[in-house]
């Protein structure tokens, strides 16, 4: 019993990173463009269907495909965003980008549905994550495309805090996310930011799709699942906080795995519950900042 | 006199930046005070702390012989302190005179009177004629007096207002210390916090000058008008160029001596 | 006769008619395959218009409303099959019903109404899958299959009659009491913590319990009907009953007939509800994900182009042709629910035009 609860922690950390990385996206998007992008969850399936695809046609590696994904779906969201999220504005403006994403997000997947069906698939590339492809240490098992996934998650994060914190670019980010009204006064292009953000933020979910796809059977459908996760992982987080993204995402799937372990129907509800517990205690999250009550 | 609304020793700090460092203020009972400072001397964020919109770190806010400090805005409301924002406030889709009835507190059975109450308040600002009309079509003119009167709904005895002259034509302003001088007369105390000199001076009684976070000087408007450390807390800037306007009190024109400033 | 009064006086009568044909509707078209869709679209226009009370009015979107729905519809099955309710009977059990609507929504309120907006709908989202799941693994909900009701023993043409006239007595009671909460004090309230909650809160408001009564009273509406639904079509499954499209349905409509206002959520239950029935009827339809692109689409358009509504944003547009050039101070009636709207059913922004007393 201790072995499988020591097994379900280590999944659950290494699959955490995986969440991580599109969770990391998605509290990005919100800290800069104040907006919860629903889209997100149905990307990501989008982005597993890539990968299966640039596999199963092209048989190029699915790692190595992440340099076509990366950039595509990169410039998906930025088209998003210019389409559908620019214009809107005023006192609505979360409730109406809330709506309007989720549309989009019925769009896209219902078009998924149209190409590929309701059959669930996998991407399947034996040396990665065929049923041999783990390694033995201290007698767990660690699959390859769990370890590589969890790399990938790791260096995608370094690589957004990099931008954040050490680019013109990520400073211009900080300071929208901080005051959208000042950043505008000191010159930075806030719709040039917001655009090329919410354009990240979609692009994680390339790598994210990829790890999900190669590990879960999937379809058009699994969108819905894959999003209320990650809206309650950053929400625990904290909306805006990148390292609450990371951590939450890593409790809460850890949570689950270990959960899994007794109760694997009820599993999902401790995900849940765990939000709610969080959000009765502290409604912020864990790493939000407090709403500030004056003007 | 006794003093009806004070602060003693605010301190209130953000992260690393300290917004008041021991704010102590002090308004009597049917003046118009006013509440004059640079830009980051604290003086919303001390509106703040008094109206209850944020805690301060040290310090007391007193109401009369009650101490006020932990209260919230409704209670603070309540207690009779009503306040105006710099950015005014109003519910946009409200009609003008939804937005007035909101602030009142009544029973089915008063809502006549209340609402022929707000209309008079209109009235006395002048908008009585929006009252039907979405409060977010008003102009930002217009907002203000909406502002001013809703808050009188309730009948406070203090009001604070959050640069009521700040963007706002010559006309409006002249309307808007008129209304001021006209409720000071029936027994309302106001604290103000302006940009405009000509108001502040032309209307309040007694100016308390913010400098960093507190209090450095407070008096009537001559003596502010020249005195060293308020020339000093402007450092020159816009303060400098209403005085240079302005006479000395023996009619000598105040001079703007660099050596003066800085010594 | 002035013109408010007469403004009154047309509105009043387009009422009447209004209500006069939907009542006379199920009478003249008798064929049941017509007359569902009737029924139907009353549930709707309860759903829609609950929906409204709470979300329309305080800005907190809600996407789990299905939450009270497929709670009412389980509620009544659990009962109707405990305590052996048959026939006509079970329906006194909806007032039952409506209270435990009320109480999930209690519960729901404590735990989601002292978070910002955002973080809102996201829990509306959260605790709809819990309940989903619920619905699902619990072994007295059935599982997979869900719940059966107990058969009625009415013809197909008074089954359907029936249960339209019941449906649409919900409906007019539904926007009988969206208009009270409109006029009240209380329905203003709600509409100050839309436009500024703090402000409002600042200026005495007690929000929470504003808020509270609100979602309670769109709570037990929305299980009730859920409750009338489930009987209507004599089952209850977890996706059906917590199905994440009603939801998005649901604020569809409430946003293409005017987000906030009384009649938009009628309206636009009245377009939607038919045309999504016939769709399905359709073949290339029937496969489901046609279907969800094209919600999809709707929803962008609605939102992207007529933010504000059909009504309204018709409404102006007629203004706008009408008065080319000249510039309009824009009056709350107007834009808030647009004249249209304010013909059909009495949801002015603005309280009851009062007679002049002291002038002006």
């Amino acid at each position: 019993m201790g072995r499988e609860l020591l097994q379900a922690i280590v999944d659950g950390i290494l699959v955490g990173g995986v969440y991580a990385l599109m969770a990391v996206g998605l509290t990005l998007i919100f800290g800069v463009l104040d907006i919860i992008n629903i889209v997100q969850g149905v990307l990501v399936v989008l982005g597993a269907y890539l990968t299966y695809s640039i596999y199963g046609h092209l048989h190029i590696d699915m790692f190595a495909g992440l340099a076509i994904t990366i950039p595509v779906m990169f410039i998906l969201g930025v088209l998003i965003h210019w389409a559908f999220i620019r214009r809107l504005r005023g006192t609505e403006r979360t409730s109406m980008t809330l709506l309007v994403t989720y549309a989009v997000a019925l769009i896209i997947e219902g078009v998924l549905y149209k190409i590929y069906g309701a059959d669930q698939v996998q991407v399947n590339e034996p040396s990665i994550n065929g049923t041999n492809a783990s390694i033995h240490v201290l007698g767990f098992y660690l699959g390859y495309i769990y370890i590589y996934g969890f790399i990938l998650a790791i260096a995608l994060v370094a690589a957004i805090y990099l931008l954040l914190y050490r680019t013109k670019f990520g400073r211009s980010v900080r300071a929208v996310m901080q005051d959208e009204t000042a950043a505008r006064l000191i010159g930075i292009e806030v719709n040039r930011v917001a655009a090329l953000t919410f354009g990240i933020g979609v692009a994680v979910t390339a790598a994210g799709g990829m790890a999900f796809g190669a590990t879960n059977a999937f379809n058009a459908n699994s969108g819905y699942d894959l999003i209320s996760r990650l809206l309650a992982i950053i929400i625990l987080g904290g909306l805006g906080s990148v390292g609450g993204a990371l951590a939450a995402s890593i409790f809460m799937v850890t949570l689950e795995s270990v959960v899994t372990v007794w109760q694997p129907t009820w599993a999902i509800a401790v995900f849940y519950a765990a939000l709610i517990l969080v959000l009765l205690l502290r409604p912020e999250g864990l790493f939000g900042k407090k709403a500030v009550r004056a003007q | 006199m006794t003093a009806l609304l004070r602060t003693e020793g605010i301190k209130k700090a953000y992260g690393g930046v300290q917004a008041l460092t021991g704010a102590t203020i002090s308004v009597e009972e049917g003046t118009i005070a006013g509440l004059i400072g640079p830009n980051g001397s604290g003086k919303t964020t001390l509106f703040n702390v008094i109206t209850g919109y944020q805690r301060p770190d040290e310090g007391q806010v007193l109401f009369g012989d009650r101490v006020i400090t932990s209260l919230a805005p409704d209670k603070v409301f309540a207690v009779g302190i009503g306040r105006t924002f710099q950015l005014t406030r109003i519910f946009q889709r409200l009609t003008v005179l939804e937005n007035m009835l909101v602030a009142a507190q009544h029973s089915r059975s008063q809502r006549h009177t209340v609402r022929r109450r707000a209309m008079e308040l209109l009235e006395f600002v002048g908008i009585h004629g929006h009252a039907d009309l979405q409060a977010g079509s008003l102009s930002y003119g217009q907002r203000k007096l909406l502002e001013l009167a809703y808050v009188l709904i309730a009948d406070p005895r203090v009001i604070l207002l959050d640069e009521p002259a700040g963007g706002v034509n010559p006309t409006l302003i002249n309307l808007i210390a008129d209304r001021i001088r006209e409720l000071n007369s029936q027994g309302k105390t106001f604290l103000i916090v302006e940009h405009n000199m000509e108001f502040v001076m032309g209307l309040c009684s007694s100016v308390s000058v913010l400098e960093s976070g507190s209090c450095v000087v407070s008096g009537p408007p001559e003596m502010i008008r020249t005195d060293k450390r308020v020339l000093d807390a402007y450092l020159g800037a816009d303060f400098d160029d209403d005085v240079a306007g302005q006479q000395g009190p023996a009619g000598t024109p105040v001079e703007e001596d660099p050596s003066d400033v800085i010594s | 006769m002035t013109a408010l009064s007469r403004g009154a006086a047309i509105r009043g009568g387009l009422l009447v008619v209004a209500l006069a044909l939907a009542i006379a509707f199920p009478l003249v078209f008798t064929n049941p395959a017509v007359t569902q869709y009737g029924v139907f679209a009353m549930i709707f226009v309860t759903a829609a218009s609950a929906w409204n009370i709470f979300s329309g009015n305080s800005g907190y979107v809600s996407l789990g409303n299905a939450v009270f729905y497929g709670s009412g519809a389980y509620a009544l099955g659990l009962m109707a099959k405990g305590w052996n309710v048959q026939g006509t009977q079970v329906f006194d059990l909806l007032p039952l019903v409506g209270l435990i609507g009320a109480g999930i929504a209690l519960v729901f309120g404590l735990i989601a109404l002292h978070v910002r907006r955002h973080t809102f709908i996201v829990i509306t989202i959260a605790v709809f899958f819990i309940f989903q799941l619920m619905a699902f693994n619990f072994s007295f909900t059935g599982g997979s299959s869900g719940l059966n009701s107990p058969f009625l023993t009415w013809q197909p043409v008074p089954y359907n009659q029936n249960f339209y006239f019941i449906a649409l007595g919900f409906a007019v009671a539904t926007v009988i009491v969206a208009t009270l909460v409109r006029r009240s004090r209380f329905g203003l309230q709600l509409r100050a913590i839309r436009d500024d909650e703090d402000r409002a809160r600042g200026l005495g408001v007690k929000t929470m319990r504003v808020k509270m009564t609100a979602l309670v009273i769109t709570g037990s509406i929305t299980a009730m009907i859920g409750g009338v639904w489930f009987y209507y079509i004599n089952q209850v499954q977890p996706q059906t009953g917590f199905d994440p499209l009603w939801d998005l349905q649901i604020v569809l409509m409430a946003f293409l007939g005017g987000y906030g206002s009384i009649s938009g959520p009628v309206i636009g239950a009245l377009i939607i509800e038919p045309g999504t029935l016939w769709l399905n009827t359709q073949p290339q339809f029937s496969g489901g994900y046609l279907s969800e692109i094209l919600l999809g689409v709707i929803f962008l358009f609605v939102v992207l182009v007529m933010p504000r509504g059909i009504v309204s944003t018709g409404a102006e547009w007629i203004k706008r042709l009408r008065s080319r050039g000249r510039p309009a101070v824009v009056p709350a009636v107007m834009t808030e629910q647009a004249g249209a709207a304010a013909l059909v059913v009495g949801g002015t922004a603005s309280l009851q035009p009062q007679a002049k007393d002291g002038g002006q």
